[in-house]
């Protein structure tokens, strides 16, 4: 299997005015074409950091990225991303049509996009509610909006940052079926944060575990699943139940390494200071950005 | 149509206490004529053509005041509003001239532009473009990261975004703006034409009414004229404030 994402020796550390915190230190593994990968990790362990590197909004400080072959370096062209937040996600003054079509007006013209985007929200599910508006639908239906736009993109790269973390129960459910149907059906390569286990055992092909701050990988493991899931019968199968019991000894153990410094960072500052810094990182680099394409 | 008719009763309301203020003898009645009066003047104003003349010249004015305000005032907030070194060197600048009101501007006015319609309608534009600027200004900094964000993963550049996702998410507080722009256009207008003269406009015929015969029917039908050409555009700009934006007030404001 060729690898679509490359991550070789990934490090960020943000720089604040009183000392500096690294995310994410020395992360490597690929994603083969066509894989669905979960990354897991306890929360605050740099996922997010991950995500924004992959997708270029800001630049690590050391390792390297690469999609497709291609190193990353400002956003790249193929990529397309799901947010867990998909409210503040949708363009409100868009209909539904509209938001899928919209990263589609740089490349195609009208016809090509209209129909690029009924497909996708077909591919959904979605396509009785083409004109109306994200604010009428209720949530499940908004961040299948939201994945009808990354599919309609035909990213070469799908990354989802903890996509089905704000839906009910049932609605979660349905949208990872929907997710897994449609990348067996367009063989889409998908990289989805979550800190949800069983989520991760559900969807992966493979799961990535990371550990707490600064994130590494402590293992990678291949899920010994039948790509055919089901709800119910999968995940009362043995493979799953021992994957998941896995998982979870692997993400204690990587907090209990790394508890101790964890716990003393967490007194010496406090988070949002870290997300003050990550703030000024993104705008760092947007200035950086401008300064190099004017 | 429930509401229309409790807002026609207001007005019923507040003529009838007028009609018998008016006919107290509390005030002297060539003070204060009763609406009666007033009201059969203004019919006779309507067939008269250079109180028309006075209306359009007003109407015109608050029009193209309005336009230029907007021209101004929103480019300049969205480059205000995403370029912080920008904003950052004018604060001082805009702050010590926001307070100035504009018709302590007139002598000024008058010196550099003369009495003509360019020169309230300069003034009318002083007064109004802080109200869309501000508001432009304000909607930028609550622009949502993830949505900016969301359409930079997308590949969109950066002018992009700017005419993308900020200006038509910056829109209602835009059109807010614009609402109280419009009615301190009218206000300055009708002002400085009052003070000034020289360009016609209803402020004008208020004060030649006044100063010339005393005629107070005809003084206050020409304010009446005033407050419902400023009732019609402020309804009007909340009509279309509701019909395109109306995604923002089911979003609870967000933009």
């Amino acid at each position: 299997m060729t690898a679509m994402l490359s991550v070789a020796e990934l490090g960020h550390t943000y720089q604040a005015k009183d000392g500096a915190h690294t995310a994410i230190a020395d992360l490597s593994f690929t994603v083969g074409a066509g894989e669905l990968v979960c990354v897991v990790g306890p929360s605050g362990c740099g996922k997010s950091t991950l995500l924004r590197t992959i997708s270029g909004l800001i630049r690590p400080t050391h390792g390297a990225i690469s999609l497709h072959g291609n190193a990353v370096q400002g956003v790249p062209d193929d990529l397309a991303v799901v947010f867990q937040d998909y409210s503040r996600s949708l363009f409100p003054w868009l209909s539904v049509q509209k938001n899928v079509e919209f990263p589609l007006r740089r490349s195609l013209g009208r016809a090509a996009r209209r129909a690029r985007a009924a497909e996708a929200l077909e591919w959904v599910g979605l396509s009785g509610a083409t004109r109306k508006y994200p604010w009428q639908l209720s949530g499940g239906m908004q961040q299948r909006v939201a994945i009808a736009r990354a599919l309609a993109y035909r990213p070469a790269l799908l990354l989802m940052d903890e996509p089905f973390a704000s839906v009910d129960a049932q609605t979660r459910f349905e949208l990872e079926d929907l997710l897994l149907k449609v990348k067996r059906e367009h063989d889409t390569t998908v990289l989805v944060v979550t800190h949800d286990i069983d989520e991760s055992v559900y969807l992966g092909d493979r799961i990535l575990v990371l550990s707490g701050s600064p994130a590494s990988v402590v293992a990678d493991l291949a899920v010994d699943l039948p790509a055919q899931r089901d709800q119910i019968t999968t995940r009362e199968s043995e493979a799953f139940v021992a994957l998941r019991a896995e998982v979870a000894r692997l993400l204690n153990v990587g907090k209990s390494t790394k508890a101790l410094r964890a716990k003393r960072k967490a007194n010496e500052q406090s988070a949002a200071k870290w997300a003050e810094a990550e703030r000024a990182e993104v705008s760092r680099a947007e200035a950086e950005d401008r300064a190099t394409t004017s | 149509m429930r509401a229309l008719t409790r807002g026609l009763l207001g007005v019923a309301g507040f003529l009838v206490i007028w009609e018998l203020f008016g006919r107290s003898g509390l005030v002297p009645a060539e003070y204060l004529p009763p609406p009666s009066v007033v009201g059969v003047e203004l019919i006779g104003l309507l067939g008269d053509e250079a109180f028309l003349r006075d209306v359009v010249a007003t109407v015109l004015a608050l029009l193209i005041a309005v336009g230029l305000s907007i021209g101004i005032a929103v480019p300049l907030g969205l480059v205000l509003g995403s370029v912080p070194a920008v904003r950052h060197a004018t604060r001082a600048v805009v702050e010590f001239l926001r307070p100035i009101p504009s018709v302590a501007l007139i002598p000024l006015a008058i010196l550099v532009l003369g009495v003509g319609p360019e020169m309230k309608i300069s003034l009318a534009v002083y007064a109004a473009v802080w109200p869309i600027l501000f508001n432009t200004i304000y909607a930028l900094d609550e622009l949502d990261p993830l949505l900016v964000e969301t359409a930079r993963v997308f590949g969109t550049g950066r002018v992009r975004v700017l005419f993308a996702v900020a200006l038509p998410s910056a829109l209602p507080f835009v059109l807010t703006g614009i609402r109280l722009a419009a009615t301190t256009c009218l206000v300055v207008l009708v002002s400085v034409e009052l003070l000034a003269g020289g360009s016609g406009g209803l402020g004008q015929f208020i004060m030649e009414a006044r100063s010339g015969a005393g005629r107070m029917d005809l003084v206050l039908a020409g304010t009446v004229v005033a407050g419902v050409i400023g009732f019609a555009v402020n309804e009007g700009l909340e009509r279309a404030q509701r019909r395109w934006v109306a995604w923002s007030s089911v979003t609870g404001g967000r933009s």
